[in-house]
């Protein structure tokens, strides 16, 4: 079973996981993610991959503690094994050079933007990094990101990094600014949707990383089903990347809900079970 | 696609030469046929539908070892059988079946073992009214076949608890390197063949149990997980490797595979794409693909949660689309989910659905509601995107169409509207798409279905192999098993030339 490298807390409910990959490290790319299953009774969740290191065979994620699963995963230390760890799956994001790119990122998604940034980097695009956070100290991975950006913001609702407003209106100011050629979301379906909402009047193509329910990742199920375009697409194997300008975000929302009673429901269980 | 109708001389060759030995000749001769015809068929035992259909316990308890030895009688020993040829990887019935007459289950097991790996899992989940009892002499004489799946189930039951199918006389590892893709059914055979020729077989599984449909998509009620326990740790016995939640495609592609030095391939990854009718209101909350609803509640156990972490919709009033076997084990699970009323909506009429009779009979007992000759054209969901009703149609039937059933067609102005909280679409799977899209130079048919010589189960690709519903595009677990036969065979002719040249 894949054995656990690191697993560290980044800031409050916010985990990275190191696992010992080789044959995923060897093979992923950016936009891709992993299926990761705690433990014998858990949940298949997908997470995306933040970072890899080909040499040393790991392949890195980092989620937020929330439901059981997560919660399992943020309780795992160095050595442990995870019964399942399988990739890499969906399809790599498109990375070309385009000119100017805005990458944006919020909670979990401030390190899986990471790849794409530096992915853009890499392909000689100027890169702007924008990371949206509730408060000051639930920033990580500045350092990482900062090496790679050419201008890096932080859009934080304490007002320490300089405003208390929310993302969609540092989008809107970048685009009034300077000309961005492509917009690239990663974080919560709030975070992507307003994102998508904001940039829908320039035009810019803005491409999102959904994020919805999924069971087995291969395209089997079909639990992970979005409308784009008018379209049924399955996130797995026809994403997770989509335009975010064409994404039946309502619908979206509703299925991410599809079982909140029961997640409730699951987490006391095993809170009951593991702290009597 | 091998020929139904016929079995190939060498293999009469070697059923005549069983039909003529002395023990059969002194079976024939202890009971006339007319006193084997006397008598029906010797029943299933089964749990009572009001009790089975609130758990996930097998339906069918087995016959016990008298009545087995009963039903054997019935079968008359023809000197020229039919099931054999109605048997998708031939096993030689009557040599079976007699030695069960005889007493001797163990060695009947060992004889249905010779041409099926899977024999529990055949024996429950086999079409056999279609197949070899079809075929059977018994039949056409008296209207009742006899009970060969039963039989098949009773021996193979016996081999388990008697420890399970002995591996004996393995020859020596010939060292050579076979790939097989997705352990179901397919898989798993080609895997059980190859290696008791002395390859070194390893399956690449994408899932984290191995078992294909049968993990995922038959559930416990009919096919109990412990049953295909027994038969993987058989092929762990054999030297068979299993490497879980590796997707080939993804995780290594079919060349790199190559590069790490394996020589054949057979890719048996299965019908894993679900279809969908495209009507509107199919995305809402509580509508499920059958492959969604039954892994969650069979790969995932959401039957047990929270004890498990995977929750399913309960449903109070289910709705399941279609009417082949997984329609049926879908509208099953969702009584024993405790569905206060579980529906089958069906475009076309009783005799025209896929599903295995006896399936269709259980349902029935166990309170599932048919509803023929109905389609759905919209579901309507409620303030949170939940489904709350489902806009149907009626059907009638018309002119015969391709598959020689009689097409539905819709009548005008026969609308109606039902409440369901529950949907599953049970209408069908497209084969998975990931192994051809990642493997140049393989060739695809117009529905997504791998192109083979039926003759070798041989792709475009050199030394790549397929079989199954990858190359049939959705069929049963026997007729996967027996493409598995044809290409393992292939499979190792090619090794064996391989390594005298």
């Amino acid at each position: 079973m894949p054995r656990v490298v690191r697993r560290e807390r980044l800031v409050p409910n916010i985990h990275l996981l190191e696992v010992e990959a080789p044959e995923i490290a060897r093979k992923c790319l950016p936009g891709q993610f992993v299926i990761v299953m705690p433990d014998a009774h858990g949940e298949r969740i997908p997470l995306t991959i933040a970072d890899w290191d080909r040499e040393r065979g790991t392949v890195t994620s980092v989620f937020m503690a929330v439901g059981t699963t997560t919660r399992k995963l943020a309780l795992l230390k160095a050595g442990d094994t995870v019964p399942i760890f399988a990739g890499p799956l969906g399809r790599p994001s498109e990375i070309g050079s385009v000119g100017t790119v805005l990458c944006a990122g919020g909670c979990f998604g401030i390190a899986a933007i990471h790849p794409l940034a530096r992915a853009f980097k890499a392909a000689g695009n100027r890169v702007v990094i924008l990371v949206d956070v509730k408060a000051d100290y639930l920033l990580y991975w500045r350092d990482k990101l900062e090496a790679i950006a050419d201008e890096f913001v932080v859009s934080s609702r304490d007002g320490l990094y300089g405003g208390t407003d929310f993302v969609p209106r540092h989008v809107r100011d970048i685009l009034a600014r300077e000309k961005v050629d492509r917009i690239v979301a990663v974080g919560c379906t709030y975070l992507m949707s307003s994102i998508a909402e904001a940039t829908r009047p320039s035009g810019v193509r803005t491409m999102v990383c959904l994020n919805p329910i999924m069971v087995d990742g291969t395209g089997m199920c079909g639990a992970c089903r979005v409308t784009v375009d008018g379209q049924t697409k399955f996130a797995c194997v026809d994403g997770p990347d989509f335009d975010g300008h064409l994404v039946d975000w309502a619908e979206l929302y509703a299925r991410r809900k599809s079982y909140f009673d029961d997640e409730v429901r699951s987490l006391c269980a095993w809170e009951e079970e593991r702290f009597p | 696609m091998s020929d139904q109708d016929t079995i190939s001389p060498s293999l009469a060759a070697q059923v005549l030469a069983e039909f003529e030995k002395d023990w059969r000749k002194e079976l024939r001769r202890s009971m006339p046929v007319k006193e084997r015809m006397k008598g029906g068929r010797r029943p299933m035992p089964q749990r009572a539908p009001g009790e089975r259909n609130k758990d996930f316990a097998e339906v069918n308890l087995g016959l016990g070892a008298e009545e087995a030895v009963a039903e054997a009688r019935r079968c008359l020993d023809c000197a020229k059988p039919g099931c054999i040829a109605g048997c998708p990887v031939r096993i030689d019935i009557p040599s079976f079946v007699k030695l069960v007459e005889k007493g001797e289950f163990a060695a009947a097991a060992a004889k249905v073992r010779e041409a099926n790996s899977l024999p529990a899992v055949c024996g429950r989940v086999c079409p056999q009214e279609s197949q070899c009892e079809e075929k059977c002499a018994l039949r056409k004489a008296t209207g009742v076949a006899v009970g060969i799946g039963n039989l098949e189930r009773f021996v193979s039951d016996y081999e388990r608890r008697e420890g399970g199918a002995v591996v004996s006389d393995l020859p020596p590892s010939t060292g050579r390197k076979v790939a097989v893709v997705g352990a179901g059914p397919s898989g798993m055979t080609v895997a059980g063949e190859l290696a008791r020729a002395g390859h070194r077989v390893t399956i690449f599984e994408a899932l984290h149990d191995a078992g294909g449909v049968l993990v995922y998509g038959i559930p416990e009620f009919r096919l109990p997980k412990s049953i295909l326990v027994a038969e993987i740790s058989y092929l762990r016995r054999l030297g068979v490797e299993f490497r879980m939640n590796f997707i080939v495609g993804k995780t290594a592609t079919i060349d790199d595979l190559r590069a790490d030095g394996y020589e054949v391939f057979f890719i048996g990854s299965g019908a894993g794409l679900p279809n969908f009718m495209k009507v509107p209101g199919e995305n809402l909350v509580g509508v499920y693909s059958a492959n969604e609803y039954l892994t969650r509640v069979n790969l995932m156990r959401a039957y047990d949660f929270p004890r498990y972490d995977t929750p399913v919709f309960p449903g109070r009033r289910a709705a399941v689309i279609g009417g082949g076997n997984v329609a049926i084990d879908s509208v099953r699970t969702a009584k024993r989910l405790g569905a206060e009323r579980a529906l089958i909506i069906y475009r076309r009429s009783r005799v025209e659905m896929p599903a295995r009779v006896e399936e269709v009979h259980h349902a029935e007992e166990e309170g599932i509601e048919f509803h023929f000759l109905t389609v759905p054209t919209r579901y309507i969901g409620d303030e949170h995107g939940r489904v709350k009703a489902m806009e149907c149609l009626r059907m009638e039937l018309g002119e015969p169409d391709a598959s020689g059933r009689r097409r539905p067609v819709p009548v005008p102005g026969s609308e109606f509207t039902a409440e369901v909280d529950l949907v599953v679409v049970a209408i069908g799977q497209s084969p998975n798409p990931l192994i051809p899209q990642t493997t140049p130079g393989l060739k695809v048919g117009k529905w997504g279905t791998i192109d083979v010589d039926w003759e070798t189960m041989a792709t475009s690709l050199p030394g790549v192999y397929a079989g199954g519903d990858i190359a049939r595009g959705g069929a049963t677990v026997i007729l996967a098993m027996g493409d598995a036969r044809t290409a393992a065979a292939a499979m190792d002719r090619r090794l064996k030339q391989g390594s005298a040249g």
